[in-house]
């Protein structure tokens, strides 16, 4: 049972890390139908910015709660100035296209940002200090889950929570979700869509930018591939949780998190990436929307 | 009567011209083929062996040769590639050599090997690394001056049982080629030492988390840990199971040894085991070597230098030892005869395999890697 527990919380915390990312992932997918394959990639550089802005801060010998407010600051500012300009230059020239050509835009920008911060940052593994408190009072409890794991579990919840309200209480909500439903629509009744697609892509890469400061203190490193490779998981969770649905993709990324915990435990983590498959088909084969996506009637 | 004796006069004459004639034979150079990939994709792991190859025989005609006699080489190329490898090797036998300082590819080495068997030519190869070619017994005529792949697990399981004297051990590796490689040999050789592998598996390289496996681990009551694969995944493991208190030897392969190992594990690195080439940097030959090749060459030597100029010293130096180019005599000194190289004091096994040279084991101590002796 204290096993159990153990691989519950390790699939827990697991979880929330593919949730910080698949947050941002699902949210403009709902908005504007675009799977951002380069979300992965605003991850990476949002660490990379919090790690150079925060060497820079401890050379001048700041405490350390200001370079973590400082640098997160900035990696957020970076990234969303990152998220708008990709928005603007590489697919807002391709809306009213096929679907597909925004798609492959997405994969050429994902590209694109990897090969920039292979050539101007390195391609060797950094290492990434911790910026993040640790709790004293969790000492005791440091076999089941560690002061990062709980911030990253905590920032999850918090984040979630915020981002369903802006969505469903706000004005600017009010306007994406009826971007998300007819763009024409809504361009016809005031709403400036170019505006809240925008805001969209601020929002998510921000979004990007908190979970890769968060992921890489856990990690402990960082390099420019780790975007790719957390973004497929992420997707993966985000589809589970049915695509374009906020609290659906904290739900996907949970289970996804302890199917792999649980495999791993009580199988083999040789199958870790199966279970995770496996899951997945077998949801969609049950519920082809994810499990709290909502269906979408063709319209004819 | 007397034209008779200007005869034998003459005759005996002629026939002493033929003893030194004969003796002029016998001060011909000695002849030592060079063999491996000179060209291709592959020629920056042949080349350096040539020049070393050049360095030490050129030292040793500097001095006179051996027993009065020179030293020549006969250059030949095998681009790596076997097919290729059996015309060199043909070549070479046409050519008389002695033996050969060759080949460096694995497969291309077991091609030629056969031939040169057959024909008794010693073959001394600096980077063939392929187990079978000595521990086969098949090729008699074939050594090494590099340890076999097998070695660096045969150490690390060693090392396991005899200097830590763990009695389960979990076995981790990243799927790839060359990790689970080494996790499948250490996991084999631990168990010949009586170690019980509790658990033997794959985790995903480049995933943020591994907390289900180090839970899985932990559940396991291991009191060590092996790793093979390459350091980022290695600097996770640690700093997880750090995390969650365990304190358990943590070993690995030299693909962890590397000082980013260190730069991005931090604290964590600490008192972390690997296995690695032995270090010979501050042997005063290997300084040596290095720097005659600097000024021959004008650059610093390429991949297996080291290796193939202790192989061609130690090749010179049986012949020396041995007072003849006979095969057997050859052999025997090998495998008798001690030399300095810039690997180290080194000789040879009955099979083939470099006594004095190989991996170490290394610990993490201080944020630096030192070598346990």
């Amino acid at each position: 049972m204290e096993y159990f527990l153990k691989l519950f919380l390790s699939g827990t915390a697991k979880g929330s890390i593919y949730a910080l990312i698949a947050l941002g992932y699902t949210m403009v997918y709902g908005i504007i139908q675009l799977i951002n394959f380069a979300h992965g990639e605003i991850y990476m550089i949002g660490g990379f910015t919090a790690l150079i802005f925060g060497g820079f801060f401890f050379s001048k010998g700041m405490p350390v709660g200001f370079v973590l407010l400082f640098s997160v600051l900035l990696s957020i500012i970076y990234a969303a100035a990152f998220g708008y300009t990709i928005e603007k230059i590489a697919y807002r020239p391709l809306r009213g296209k096929p679907r597909l050509s925004a798609l492959i835009s997405a994969i050429g920008v994902s590209m694109v940002l990897q090969n920039f911060v292979l050539l101007a940052q390195t391609e060797k593994f950094l290492s990434f200090p911790s910026y993040l408190p640790e709790f004293k009072w969790l000492q005791p409890y440091k076999e089941y889950i560690n002061s990062t794991q709980l911030i990253i579990l905590g920032v999850t919840a918090v984040i979630m929570v915020l981002l369903t309200f802006l969505i469903k209480f706000t004005r600017m909500g009010k306007a994406m979700r009826a971007t998300a439903q007819d763009m024409h629509m809504a361009q016809l009744v005031g709403v400036d869509i170019n505006q809240v697609i925008s805001v969209t892509f601020i929002l998510g890469s921000a979004l990007a930018a908190i979970g890769g400061v968060l992921i890489c203190s856990y990690m402990g490193q960082i390099n420019y591939y780790i975007g790719f490779i957390a973004g497929i998981k992420a997707f993966v969770a985000a589809v589970l949780g049915g695509i374009g649905s906020i609290p659906g993709a904290v739900l996907g990324s949970f289970v996804l998190g302890w199917t792999e915990s649980l495999g791993t435990g009580y199988i083999s983590s040789d199958y870790e990436d199966a279970f995770a498959f496996i899951i997945l088909i077998v949801i969609l084969l049950i519920k082809p929307e994810g499990i709290l996506g909502r269906t979408q009637r063709q319209k004819v | 009567m007397k034209r008779r004796n200007m005869v034998l006069a003459v005759f005996a004459m002629v026939s002493l011209l033929a003893l030194f004639g004969t003796q002029s034979v016998f001060a011909a150079p000695i002849k030592i083929g060079v063999a491996g990939s000179h060209t291709g994709d592959l020629a920056s792991y042949g080349l350096p062996t040539v020049n070393a190859a050049k360095l030490v025989v050129k030292d040793i005609n500097d001095k006179g040769g051996i027993n009065g006699q020179k030293i020549e080489l006969v250059i030949e190329d095998d681009q790596c590639k076997p097919e290729l490898a059996t015309n060199a090797a043909a070549k070479l036998v046409s050519a008389k050599v002695v033996a050969v300082i060759g080949h460096i590819c694995s497969g291309a080495t077991k091609a030629a090997l056969g031939i040169y068997k057959d024909s008794k030519i010693v073959t001394i190869s600096p980077s063939a690394t392929n187990p079978p070619l000595t521990q086969s017994g098949e090729y008699p005529n074939f050594f090494r001056t590099i340890a076999p792949d097998d070695a660096q697990a045969k150490l690390a399981a060693n090392f396991l049982t005899k200097t830590l004297k763990l009695k389960k051990i979990a076995v981790l590796h990243d799927k790839g080629d060359y990790g689970k490689g080494f996790a499948e040999l250490v996991k084999q050789y631990a168990e010949e030492n009586g170690i019980q592998v509790a658990l033997f598996e794959g985790i995903n390289p480049g995933a943020p988390d591994y907390s289900a496996v180090i839970n899985k681990i932990s559940n396991a009551k291991v009191d060590g840990v092996v790793w093979g694969g390459y350091h980022p995944e290695a600097s996770k493991l640690v700093q997880q199971m750090k995390d969650k208190g365990m304190n358990i030897p943590f070993i690995s392969d030299d693909g962890v040894k590397d000082n980013t190992f260190i730069e991005v594990a931090g604290k964590y690195s600490e008192g972390v085991y690997a296995t690695g080439p032995t270090d010979t940097s501050t042997n005063p030959l290997a300084i040596k070597a290095i720097a005659d090749h600097k000024k021959e060459f004008g650059a610093e030597p390429g991949a297996f230098f080291l290796n193939a100029y202790a192989a061609t010293q130690a090749l010179l130096n049986a012949i020396a030892k041995a007072g003849s180019t006979d095969y057997n005599k050859i052999v025997a000194a090998l495998q008798s005869e001690y030399v300095d190289t810039p690997l180290g004091h080194i000789s040879f096994d009955k099979r083939g395999d470099i006594i004095g040279f190989g991996f170490s084991v290394f610990q993490v101590q201080n944020g630096k890697y030192v070598e346990l002796k």
